[in-house]
């Protein structure tokens, strides 16, 4: 008994001193490393290409605020975070940020008040960035983004995500090593994953999170990087291993995609739409080939699929033309409803209308993203390569939870498909209460024709 | 008194084929550009969202995306003793209306002008005689050459995504497509859309009478497509809902698909809907405008907006009513045969046939607005206009556009229209009949112009646009001369029932039914200022910084669909704008 009271008083000892050493350690922050490049290459100018390149603007700027200015939802597990303000305001932004406060923000997930970040900043992966990339950044937020001095909404989470000091226990357990190491002799290939680990943060969306809802795999080591990840419930295709569009596509297919939202199987859709609509259009040439060069190493020695061919009509398109009255309800309500521009061999058009056969949004573990699309449409983005805006309409007015279930199931095992099936109750889950557009992406596209449109 | 708007380096009014042509040619140029569109903002989701666009009732029959004629319309009457009454219902034209205009709802055929046709006085007169036109004719030649605008035809041609089969690649003949055009540079840019069973019989029928059937050029993407702004086409799925509605598929060439979201992305454009242009305005000594003032519907104010250049862009009538309105060139008169702004207005001589082959099953609800056969051995270049008596000619085609159950479902004409024996001919002819149509020249006449009406006005207190226009011996020899043809062709086909409906002399003008609707004239371009009102630059001949756009430059109609020769002239007007006028804003001519 007295020895288990002395255990007992042992460890609520430790759990004191950890408590204490969690509130009263000082936060560590990453010190600089060694600049990369020669000062005088250290622009504002430079900083801006970055801020495009980590998307930095899409998540700091909510549905009808300015720049950077914060306020964007961001749902997480444990509640609704908003996004900051991060133009150089005294007040409401960063403007008193020196640079290195600045820089524990994006290695550290630290505030210059010493708040813990909620990880839905991505430092995580923003730890890989090179101190050239850091410090251009930093000029560029300093000297050409225009103060915004407007607070936006402020993050309240329930108890205990709202304890910050969470946080750091969740940092001291999570993050790894802030430096980024290139993975071959290859330049091109180095800069191709330093644009996707580090300023592209793929892996947020594109590896799995671990039970500390970590991001699992920010490099090539990592086992399970890029494997496909969740997003509020929605899976996120995985950028390696068999499974993956990036074994089947090109290296041209893939480029084409990043640069433009669209290749010849399919187009952009939720989260890539603003990904590419607001970050990847605007990177150089020479850049996307880097990723796409990246991206194709990763899964060297996996099989390339073949392309489907028409040629080769399957089961599926036979049952779609033979224009018989005891066609399963299935393939009628494709006809009625998809067949128009995904055509008969679910093949769609290059460029223009998304293959359904082999798609991964059709195909994926969570029917959650298809059902969706079906019943809510999907845009793709407009870019300077291929400005067109091409949006499929949502059916949710049109077509019941069954019906959508059962044509869900149909383009989930037609042609090549060998998906599960998809119930009407996993369809009424998703059924917003109320109408919605279909995209936050979308909507924020559309507000800058809007503008655009409200002339000068 | 109208509010200013800041100054703009160009205004262009009418947001359809021609003024987003101008938007990306002039604001690629650099210049300050604003479009401003009367009518909403349209794109192909929601806007022509499937299957909310296939109403029939909606697009059809009530016009949707058409003007409304109690906002906007203009008198007509036949001859000048009779008096002009408003155009109340829609019928032998439909004006577009809001982004993306008449550009939006059209069939996508597109063609070129033949060669003689835009030299046809020089052609008629050279072969034939002067003693061939016929007094009260104005016969004029194109002040520009075929050769000329090739460029500009295949550049339109490129970016509207045309499919089709070229006939004449630089002068060589080729097997399958139009033997009578004029030579291109090149072929089109997609293979063409396959044919409907009864354009095949056609095809197989003229061949046989040692015509030359070839497939309908077609705004209309036959695989996908990108064109020079980078836009894009998917390849089109045959629905058969194509004229008055916008297409769902993203197959049609419009501005929609064809232009407008890479303009959007310009900075230095921008447009705004629901303003409505009341007038150009002019500097003190009418050689300049100093831009226009539109009613803005959404605030009600109304606004002065300066620009540099002024473009009209709007629907061949209203950029002719804007000029009479705000005083650009000298109305016409026709009791003087002077003055030019509303001299030449035209039309379109048309005429079909109908056949009734209880024995073939055609499957109406197939098909697209240009899925087509067409000969052109009927065309004015191939006629003997001097032994036949009239000058112009007809492009003669069949295929199925649609299946629509309201307003195509052609019966005998011995049907009842209602009732037991009505549903009995539709049960027994659907899918049974197809038709031979024949779009035809119509010459300018001294009698055939717009002028202001002394009598009615519009919402602005507008006096609005008078239509004097009838049907003229010489066309009507030439419809006439088509529907023996269109007969020959018709009986080796060997129908049950065949019913003609040709225009025949003495026959007046009727505002009511549907007839190709390709309204032109009345802003005709010419090398002579003292006989047109546009410069071979479509340049006013007397405000320099005013273009005008579409139809309404043709001197005298064309024997096709007008699109493909407005487009080019947008683009060769494009490139003197931008290669010439804005480094030297003068008259071009």
């Amino acid at each position: 008994m007295k020895s288990f009271l002395r255990i007992l008083g042992g460890v609520i000892v430790v759990i004191l001193i950890a408590i204490a050493l969690i509130i009263w350690v000082p936060a560590q922050r990453t010190s600089a490393k060694a600049l990369d490049l020669p000062t005088s290459d250290i622009t504002a100018a430079r900083g801006a290409y970055v801020a495009r390149a980590a998307n930095c603007e899409d998540c700091h700027t909510g549905p009808g605020r300015k720049a950077y200015s914060g306020g964007l939802t961001v749902a997480s597990p444990f509640g609704t975070i908003y996004s900051t303000n991060i133009t150089p305001d005294k007040q409401y932004g960063i403007g008193d940020y020196s640079l290195d406060d600045f820089r524990a923000a994006l290695y550290d997930g630290v505030r210059k008040s010493g708040t813990r970040l909620y990880p839905a900043m991505p430092y995580e992966n923003y730890r890989l960035l090179s101190e050239a990339d850091v410090e251009s950044l930093y000029r560029y937020y300093m000297d050409e983004v225009k103060p915004v001095h407007d607070q936006p909404p402020q993050t309240h989470l329930a108890f205990p995500f709202n304890q910050r000091l969470g946080v750091r226990v969740w940092d001291w357990l999570a993050l790894k090593n802030p430096r980024f190491k290139p993975p071959t002799d290859n330049p091109q290939i180095n800069r191709g994953a330093y644009l996707v680990q580090a300023l592209g943060h793929c892996a947020a969306c594109h590896s799995p999170r671990n039970w500390l809802m970590a991001s699992n795999g920010i490099r090539d080591e990592d086992a399970k990087y890029l494997t496909g990840g969740k997003v509020d419930g929605r899976a996120v295709p995985p950028l390696r291993g068999k499974d993956s569009v990036t074994t089947r596509w090109s290296q041209t297919q893939i480029a084409q995609y990043l640069a433009t939202g669209r290749n010849a199987y399919t187009g952009a859709a939720g989260d890539m739409t603003s990904v590419v609509g607001n970050s990847l259009q605007h990177l150089s040439y020479d850049d996307i080939m880097a990723m796409s060069a990246y991206l194709k190493y990763l899964d060297a020695g996996t099989t390339e699929a073949t392309a489907h061919s028409n040629d080769v009509p399957t089961k599926t398109q036979a049952m779609l033309t033979a224009a018989n009255p005891s066609t399963p309800l299935g393939a009628r309500l494709y006809l009625d409803n998809c067949d128009g521009c995904h055509f008969a061999n679910g093949l769609g058009a290059p460029g223009v209308f998304p293959t359904l056969d082999g798609n991964p949004t059709v195909t994926a573990a969570s029917a959650t993203s298809l059902i969706e699309t079906i019943l809510y449409g999907a845009a793709m983005p407009s870019t300077q390569l291929r400005p067109e805006r091409f949006r499929m309409p949502g059916f949710a007015w049109r077509l019941d939870d069954h019906d959508v279930a059962t044509l869900a199931t149909f383009l989930r095992q037609g042609w090549n498909n060998h998906a599960s099936a998809v119930t009407a109750g996993q369809v009424a889950a998703l059924r917003h209460k109320e109408a919605k557009p279909p995209l936050k992406s979308d909507e924020r596209n559309a507000g800058r024709a809007d503008q655009a449109r409200a002339g000068r | 008194m109208a509010r200013k708007a800041p100054k703009k380096d160009a205004v262009i009014v009418g947001l359809g084929w021609t003024g987003s042509i101008l938007g990306m040619e002039l604001a690629s140029a650099g210049l300050d550009v604003l479009a401003l569109e009367r009518g909403e903002d349209r794109e192909t989701v929601p806007n022509f969202q499937y299957p909310n666009e296939m109403d029939e009732l909606k697009y059809a029959v009530r016009y949707e995306l058409m003007q409304k004629p109690a906002n906007s319309t203009l008198t007509i009457r036949r001859t000048l003793d009779e008096v002009a009454l408003p155009y109340r219902k829609l019928g032998s034209f439909l004006p577009g209306i809001g982004v993306g205009g008449a550009g939006v709802h059209w069939n996508g055929r597109t063609w070129r002008p033949q060669p003689e046709e835009l030299r046809l006085h020089s052609y008629v007169t050279e072969k034939f005689g002067q003693k061939t036109i016929p007094d009260g004719m104005f016969l004029q030649d194109y002040p520009v050459t075929y050769a000329e605008l090739e460029p500009y035809f295949d550049r339109f041609e490129r970016m509207a995504a045309i499919s089709g089969k070229a006939g004449n690649i630089n002068g060589k003949i080729i097997d399958g497509g139009d033997p009578f055009e004029g030579p291109r540079s090149r072929d089109y840019a997609m293979p063409p859309l396959p044919s409907t069973y009864d354009a095949s019989l056609f095809a197989k029928a003229a061949k046989a009478m040692g015509c030359h059937p070839f497939p309908q050029p077609a705004s209309i993407a036959s695989q996908s497509y990108v064109n020079e702004y980078g836009m894009q086409l998917g390849p089109c799925s045959f629905c058969g809902f194509c004229e008055r509605y916008g297409c769902y598929n993203y197959s049609k060439g419009s501005p929609q698909t064809c232009i407008l979201d890479a303009l959007k992305r310009k900075p230095n454009f921008a447009y705004k809907v629901k303003v409505e242009v009341l007038r150009v305005d002019l500097a003190a000594d009418k050689k300049t405008a100093t831009g226009v003032t539109y009613f803005d519907h959404t605030t009600g104010e109304e606004v002065f907006q300066p620009a540099d250049i002024v473009l009209l862009c709007a629907f061949q009538l209203h950029n002719v009513h804007l000029m009479l309105l705000s005083g650009i060139g000298k109305p016409y008169d026709p009791a003087t045969g002077e003055g030019v702004t509303g001299r030449s207005y035209a039309y379109q001589t048309e005429g079909g046939l109908t056949m009734f082959m209880p024995d073939q099953t055609f499957n109406p609800f197939v098909g697209t607005g240009a899925t087509d056969v067409v000969i052109t051995d009927y065309t004015t270049n191939r006629i003997d206009l001097g032994r036949e008596g009239f000058i112009g000619g007809s492009s003669i085609s069949a295929g199925t556009t649609n299946g629509q159950p309201i307003h195509s479902l052609p019966l005998p004409s011995d049907t009842p229209t209602w009732g037991k024996g009505w549903k009995k001919a539709i049960k027994q002819w659907y899918g049974h009949s197809m038709s031979i149509g024949s779009q035809g020249s119509c010459m300018a006449y001294r009698d055939c112009y717009l002028d202001l009406d002394p009598t009615y006005k519009d919402h602005f207190g507008r006096p609005l646009m008078r239509m004097t226009f009838n049907w003229q011996d010489n066309d009507l020899r030439m419809t006439q001369f088509m529907r023996k043809k269109i007969e020959a062709i018709a009986a080796s086909m060997k129908p049950a029932v065949m019913q003609s409906s040709f225009k025949d002399k003495g026959a007046m003008y009727d505002v009511r039914p549907y007839q190709t609707t390709h309204t032109v004239g009345g802003a005709i371009m010419g090398a002579d200022p003292k006989s047109s009102a546009l410069n071979r630059y479509l340049q006013s001949h007397d405000v320099h910084n005013v273009f005008v756009m579409g139809a309404g430059a043709f001197p005298q109609n064309i024997q096709f669909n007008p699109t493909g020769l407005l487009g080019g002239l947008a683009y060769w007007s494009a490139h003197a704008i931008r290669t010439d006028y804005l480094r030297n804003p003068r008259d071009l001519s």
